[in-house]
């Protein structure tokens, strides 16, 4: 009886559902949102500006939507309090939601539709270190030549080694963009990250490491570096400047040298929430795309703007000049050594705000590589969870409610007829290997260092 | 209860004023306040001199001077925030308006303002929540620690609970207390934010002991002959407690209250900061965390404010306990 009963409610609150949420109209406007206020959650980091922006230009309100920023100690409370509602969404690293949907980590379905910039990480080494690289690191013109490949580096960790001391490196998180680049450049080099075994219950990936990796928070990164507690570290913006205003640290390369223009964070919300909330999802992509617009609009021109308010202590904080370095359209590598960078932040350009299944694939191939996931998988799998994962079917209404509305043309945004969710494959590697997302398993089979 | 004359501190600068000035008199108000003011200046003099000296990471530590400069940046901070908090209220109503007429079966809400808190809201926050678990910590140590003195089976009971809880520090409860209320705190449209129970139970359980200890020792140590009075009167229990207890446990019951207060506003800034609760201790993390060139004169602010807030949550209790006590001697300093 009881089940009968329960059978009938769910039947009942599914017919509810589907006549009440018919997200998208048939004039191609969103309907009212279900929940107008909402808490988002995001790191102290440069890449978190579509959040201010959309909260400062007011497009959160034009959606109707009230939103309360708020910055999070480290990417595990902001993970944990996505899964647990206390927030509605927040700024996540790409690995998190893939990595959090297939349990490695917390487990929890976590969608994403709006991927929030492309490139914007760079990884420091201190004074010391790089004053003992530097002899290895081609020069021209007095100047070290760039991308600096991790090659230079080895005969650094075999002395440090020699000496007796392990020599360790700072990432942000185990399932971070920056774990992967750091594992990627190091990797490149010929250095091992080292393995996860999850299935053996190690956890530190660092099995036959010859750098040890481990977890800080971003905006602890310096500090540590200081500290000595590591050598070295992976993060983004403004961190990597940060340590060259505090003479603290050189920054070697950046995630844009690694690999041209690679996704780097997303705007992840719980897939009970997005189900719960329809329309105030695709209200909340619609202002997130017109931030991020904002952005990259007439040649990076709003940029000065945006690093005043980002400068804002409750925003990222640092100063003024720590943040412009990088936000427009340069980089400082060793102190003096500034040099043009223009893409080093994307927010929109290149169709970056698309979440491209493509790119939810490049992150299950690393996690495999490093044994985050501890046995080989077919390449529908890969396929499958970046379906479950990536969704650009939100994208699309929320991309054609703004051209409906005017706000935003058709050009702005890929060919949604005939989109697929997948870029062309891809070079552009430090490494000169080529990513095809179709095939995950012959990408991994292609690298000397890593699991296939 | 308190009288209301002119206070006696007054009488020396009353004489001051009139030029009938005695030695004594001198004397107070050189006490009261040329020495104070004399110890504050070589305070300052010498921070300004060892701050010049140190060079951190963020440029050099702050002296008085930058630490007064970002005082008045945080009110010109306050006073933009109020500014837009009204521009956002006017937002709202626009909003309101503009759905009503498209859609008029929405019922209106009416929104606080979501923008980023102040230091001045964040000294608020943390004041609210102080002063609840204070009252809370109390509400529980005074009547345990009444019972506590007049019994000493209670006492024999409790006392090893005491010893071992008392030393506990506010860091270790947090992640207990925090875990307990996101368990038993199950509300969909919760009266009051999850982080303001976690650091108000966090202040409760810390600033709990001091409170309770002196209460029970107050009771305990009521004169003899007062005990007597109450039996050859034959006082019903309450009657004894309100008559006899009470009143001679006063002084050291104040006493507990205000080591309780004070260890409260430690451990708030503490449970905040490690919670990343809204409140000063919040504040004080985010500036490390935003580690730009003001951030250390920002924090010294914070440290500066924390200590006069201390002050004067110590004084308030002063002159509660002035106001209430008979025997005016054990509320000196």
């Amino acid at each position: 009886m009881r089940a009968i009963k329960q059978g009938l409610g769910r039947l009942m609150a599914a017919l509810l559902m589907s006549t009440l949420s018919l997200p998208v109209l048939a004039d191609g406007t969103v309907g009212w949102p279900e929940k107008a206020d909402l808490k988002f959650g995001f790191i102290k980091l440069t890449d978190m500006a579509p959040l201010a922006i959309a909260y400062e230009k007011g497009y959160f309100e034009d959606e109707g939507l009230f939103v309360t920023l708020e910055a999070q100690a480290n990417w595990k409370v902001l993970l944990d309090r996505v899964i647990d509602g206390e927030l509605d969404g927040a700024h996540m690293l790409a690995g998190q939601p893939l990595g959090a949907t297939i349990g490695y980590g917390t487990k929890a379905h976590i969608i994403t539709a709006f991927s929030m910039d492309l490139n914007g990480n760079g990884i420091t080494v201190s004074n010391d270190v790089w004053q003992a690289m530097k002899a290895h690191v081609p020069m021209k013109d007095g100047k070290p030549v760039h991308p600096i490949k991790a090659d230079a580096l080895k005969p650094v960790v075999e002395q440090y080694r020699k000496d007796g001391k392990p020599f360790k490196m700072g990432m942000v998180f185990p399932v971070s963009t920056h774990n992967y680049e750091l594992r990627y450049w190091l990797a490149a080099g010929g250095l091992n990250p080292g393995y996860y075994a999850p299935d053996k219950g190690d956890t530190s990936g660092q099995r036959q490491a010859d750098v040890l990796l481990s977890v800080t928070p971003p905006p602890q990164m310096p500090a540590t570096l200081e500290a000595g507690t590591i050598y070295g570290y992976c993060v983004g913006e403004p961190w990597n400047q940060q340590a060259v205003f505090k003479g603290i640290g050189v920054p070697v390369v950046t995630d844009y040298g690694i690999w041209k223009n690679n996704p780097e964070k997303v705007f992840g919300v719980s897939k009970t929430w997005a189900d719960q909330y329809p329309n105030t999802h695709i209200h909340v992509v619609k202002a997130l795309i017109r931030a991020a617009k904002w952005l990259d609009e007439n040649n990076n021109a709003n940029r000065p703007e945006a690093v005043k308010i980002l400068s804002r202590p409750n925003y990222v904080g640092a100063d003024y000049d720590v943040i412009a370095n990088s936000m427009t359209g340069t980089f400082e590598y060793e102190k003096g050594d500034t040099r043009p960078v223009p893409d080093f932040n994307v927010f929109f350009r290149y169709h970056a705000t698309y979440p491209f299944y493509s790119d939810a694939i490049w992150y299950l191939t690393q996690m495999r590589r490093w044994g985050q996931i501890s046995e080989h998988k077919p390449d529908s799998w890969y396929m499958d969870v970046a379906k479950s994962v990536y969704r650009p079917d939100i994208y699309e209404k929320a991309a054609r409610a703004l051209i409906a509305e005017g706000k935003m043309s058709a050009g702005d945004f890929p060919d949604f007829d005939n989109e697929d969710g997948f870029k062309p494959p891809q070079t552009g590697f430090i490494d000169d290997i080529t990513y095809d997302g179709h095939q995950p398993n012959a990408y991994l089979a292609k690298f000397p260092i890593g699991l296939k | 209860m308190a009288t209301l004359t002119a206070p006696q501190w007054m009488a020396p600068y009353q004489a001051l004023i009139k030029g009938q000035i005695n030695r004594s008199q001198m004397q107070a108000i050189l006490r009261q306040v040329l020495w104070p003011v004399m110890g504050i200046a070589v305070f300052l003099l010498m921070w300004q001199l060892a701050a010049s000296h140190i060079d951190t990471s963020l440029g050099k530590f702050p002296g008085p001077a930058a630490v007064w400069e970002q005082m008045g940046n945080l009110v010109d901070e306050h006073q933009q925030a109020r500014q837009r908090e009204a521009a956002f209220h006017e937002r709202q109503e626009k909003y309101i308006a503009m759905r009503l007429a498209q859609d008029p079966d929405w019922v209106p809400v009416h929104r606080d303002y979501t923008g980023a808190p102040t230091f001045f809201d964040q000294i608020g926050t943390s004041l609210i929540t102080v002063m609840s678990g204070f009252l809370l910590a109390s509400v529980i140590a005074i009547p345990l620690g009444i019972v506590i003195g007049l019994s000493s089976t209670v006492h024999a009971a409790m006392n090893p609970l005491i010893q071992l809880f008392k030393p506990v520090s506010p860091l270790a409860w947090l992640p207990l207390v925090t875990m307990v209320v996101s368990a038993l705190y199950t509300s969909s449209d919760p009266m009051v934010a999850k982080s303001f129970l976690n650091s108000m139970f966090t202040v409760t359980l810390c600033c709990l002991w001091p409170t309770l200890l002196n209460t029970a020792v107050g009771v305990t140590s009521v004169s003899q002959d007062l005990l007597n009075v109450s039996r050859v009167l034959r006082l019903s229990a309450l009657a004894h407690v309100r008559k006899i207890v009470l009143p001679s446990a006063l002084p050291m019951m104040f006493t507990g209250l205000r080591l309780s207060l004070g260890i409260a506003w430690m451990v708030l800034i503490a449970a905040e900061m490690l919670a990343q609760n809204p409140g000063l201790g919040k504040f004080v993390w985010d500036e490390f965390q935003n580690g730009s060139s003001q951030s250390l004169s920002r924090i010294m602010v914070a440290v500066v404010v924390i200590g006069l807030i201390g002050f004067l949550l110590d004084r308030l209790m002063l002159m509660l306990q002035r106001a209430l006590v008979w025997d005016k001697t054990s509320a000196q300093r």
